[in-house]
């Protein structure tokens, strides 16, 4: 089966459009939905209802921090993120923000693992910045590829049978094979907010059967986004860094 | 790891397995026959019971990762995969013949033949890097001749691939490879300079005209890390008749800093197939090895040879491309000549590692029988090829970043396409004629370079004056509106 890979959508309803084409161009026959799909941008309504719609025709969806700060006001969060967060809360409908709080923090599904942070402690939202931490992830799992997003940088770790790690950046829209013999933990980009200096939305396709994982970019309409940001009264840094890609 | 089902008669995903032909440290080789291919196929099998080197495992894998990722001429074609979780294995075509191991009791080889095996190989690597790729073990066991001709690079297990994690990145505490070739920056752990690949093929050059290992057939990681500061013995110590030019070419692939040597394979099959036009500096005269001064301080002062940041090879090739310049000497448009330097010279100047060939073709008649001296004897092909530096001069350019060519040929553009394509030039510049009778009558070579080209081509117009545009204009103006 072909795997759309989307994480760390953060409202941004233009991103999340163009990615959903791309994967619809690409052949996707399903999505997976790796979290953060509110906080910073201005349409969480739109992009949570499209997430439902996913999930009901069989999407599988974990949950992020800023999805749970939603519903609990305890997350540890920058001033920008808090505020965006409490202008989410305020545009999200009861049965939107029960979506949202009853996501699973990760979810196993064959020898994969999803999840929002890293495995070895999901409800901690620690990045995953260097190969010791991909390490750490990678030994809490028996799963030959973990997905995870929340760093908005995209990276490829793996780790062999003898824990020799590996850490690279992927090159996009060249398919690498997560071959059999070590583990993998596949870090997302991200769509709504990316971080690498390359301001285009980032997802990923990957293929069950042979295994191989592309990391993807598609342009979209950035002007659009960022000005509904502004409209809305939220912080402007987070419109000018959609410009950025930082 | 599940026992081997590779033996004779068995079928694995539509291969059939014939006989085991080699058995090598790291891997076993069998011939395979496929219903749907018809050729002769090779399925390559890793060494992985228990008690083996696990880097055959990695190697393995990298293999397999990067195999089924590259094409042409140079490499073996792959066929198939098979991974761990059940039988791994690689099918490959068979190249029939012996790898150049075969040629080692004929060393040294004469000078000629050398330079012609050596330019094919880094033809080769030209090709290889060009997909991305650093082979990582360039060494006679690894390399091959097709019948027709081109060599064939083998082995892939310690390669990288500047588009692929590289799973040998943290695997080895030391260097892997095979140590009399292996390029000094290997051993403080770059594996992502292709220039490596050309120290390794210094090696092999300077071993098949020479008959000795520059660096000796050390092992051990003490005795390999010498040539961080080691400079080998110049050829010409040891034969006294070798070529100052060979000289040359076999040193400067052997500089210890990588950004000493060639910077592309592309550059450096372009001196072995233009040995009169290397430029010979104090490379080609030495007869002893460094002072030991010079040598101390490199060992001890080892800043200069410290890990760079990661390089991108593609960038890299990008910024040392070989531009092919065609001038028109004969019928003397001096502002068509003076437009190509202007646009020469805007293109080199963003390329500080291009290499400038300045072409001209000196065009023979199809019926008449050709003198070479012209009506006052002066030699015409000499004649042209000093217009062409005289051309060049303004441009200042180094000697060893520039050749001049004088073609002989019937039709100037096939000579020009025929020059490109065996020098893998990467740019040709080429002024357009303006004198429209001659064009008519000859065929416009601009327009059938540009068009016939594997290459980019820019085609020159000198600057139009305002009033012949106008005229040019007015000209056609009858035909199309505006």
């Amino acid at each position: 089966m072909l795997l759309a890979v989307f994480a760390d959508i953060h409202a941004n309803r233009q991103a999340f459009s163009a990615c959903l084409e791309g994967a619809r161009a690409r052949g996707a026959e399903q999505a997976l939905l790796l979290g953060d799909f509110v906080g910073y941008g201005a349409d969480p309504e739109w992009v949570v209802d499209t997430v439902m719609g996913l999930v009901e025709r069989g999407a599988v969806a974990v949950r992020g921090n800023h999805d749970n700060a939603v519903g609990s006001s305890r997350e540890g969060m920058n001033a920008e993120a808090q505020m965006a967060i409490e202008w989410t809360r305020g545009r999200l409908g009861a049965e939107q923000r029960r979506f949202l709080a009853e996501l699973p923090l990760s979810v196993e599904d064959d020898d994969r693992l999803y999840v929002h942070s890293e495995a070895s402690n999901p409800a901690r939202w620690n990045y995953v910045r260097s190969t010791a931490d991909a390490a750490r992830s990678l030994i809490a799992t028996s799963a030959h590829v973990t997905f995870c997003g929340h760093i908005h940088r995209p990276a490829l770790y793996s780790m062999s049978v003898t824990a020799k790690m590996t850490g690279f950046v992927p090159k996009t829209d060249v398919p690498v094979q997560l071959t059999r013999g070590r583990q993998w933990l596949a870090v997302l980009g991200s769509v709504g907010q990316p971080r690498d200096g390359n301001p285009a939305a980032a997802f990923a396709m990957f293929d069950t059967e042979s295994g191989e994982l592309t990391y993807c970019r598609v342009p979209y309409d950035i002007d659009t986004a960022a000005n509904r940001i502004r409209e809305n009264g939220l912080p402007h840094w987070l419109a000018e860094r959609l410009r950025q890609g930082r | 790891m599940p026992k081997s089902l590779i033996k004779s008669g068995a079928v694995i995903d539509g291969f059939t397995v014939g006989e085991c032909v080699h058995r090598g440290g790291m891997a076993t080789l069998w011939t395979v026959t496929h219903p749907d291919f018809d050729m002769p196929l090779l399925m390559k099998v890793p060494r992985v019971s228990e008690g083996e080197d696990p880097a055959a495992i990695v190697s393995f894998e990298m293999e397999q990762m990067i195999l089924p990722r590259l094409a042409g001429p140079h490499v073996p074609m792959c066929f198939g995969t098979g991974g761990f979780s059940r039988q791994a294995y690689i099918v490959l075509e068979l190249i029939p013949g012996n790898t150049l191991y075969g040629r080692l009791p004929d060393l040294p080889l004469t000078y000629d033949e050398a330079r012609l095996l050596v330019a094919k190989i880094a033809s080769a690597l030209a090709d290889l890097h060009r997909q991305n790729v650093i082979h990582h073990d360039i060494k006679p066991s690894s390399i091959m001749f097709r019948p027709s001709g081109e060599a064939v690079l083998i082995d892939y297990g310690l390669s990288h691939h500047n588009h692929l994690p590289d799973l040998l990145q943290e695997e080895f505490r030391l260097p892997y490879g095979t140590a009399p070739y292996m390029a000094p920056e290997r051993l403080l752990g770059v594996r992502d300079d292709p220039r490596s690949d050309l120290f390794s093929l210094g090696v092999l050059l300077y071993f098949f005209t020479t008959g000795e290992r520059p660096f000796g057939e050390a092992e051990t990681l003490r005795a390999m890390r010498r040539r961080l500061w080691r400079d080998p013995h110049p050829p010409r110590k040891l034969r006294s008749d070798y070529p100052p030019w060979l000289q040359e070419v076999v040193l400067r692939c052997l500089e210890i800093e990588p950004v000493w040597r060639y910077p592309t394979a592309s550059q450096l099959a372009f001196d072995l197939t233009h040995p009169d036009q290397v430029k010979l500096t104090t490379r080609s005269e030495r007869l002893k090895r460094d002072p030991l001064s010079t040598v101390w301080r490199r060992r001890f002062n080892q800043g200069a040879i410290q890990p760079k940041p990661k390089s991108d090879v593609a960038a890299q090739l990008a910024s040392s491309p070989i531009v092919a310049v065609a001038l028109d000497m004969a019928e003397g448009a001096p502002e068509l000549n003076e437009a190509l330097r202007v646009t020469t010279q805007r293109i080199l100047a963003t390329l500080p590692a291009a290499r400038l060939a300045c072409l001209n073709v000196l065009r023979l008649s199809r019926i008449a029988l050709d003198r070479t001296l012209d009506e006052q004897g002066s030699n015409k092909h000499v004649d042209r090829l000093v217009a062409l530096q005289h051309w060049a001069a303004p441009l200042k350019l180094d000697e060893s970043r520039l050749s001049v060519h004088v073609l002989e040929a019937v039709d100037p553009a096939t000579s020009i396409l025929e020059f490109a394509a065996a020098n893998h030039v990467d740019h040709i510049i080429i002024g357009a004629r303006q004198n429209s009778l001659v064009r008519t009558l000859l065929g416009s070579v601009s327009a059938k370079v540009a068009s016939e080209a594997g290459c980019t081509v820019t085609v020159v117009r000198p600057p139009q004056l305002a009033h012949s545009s106008y005229e040019h204009a007015g000209a056609e103006a009858g035909e199309v509106a505006g």
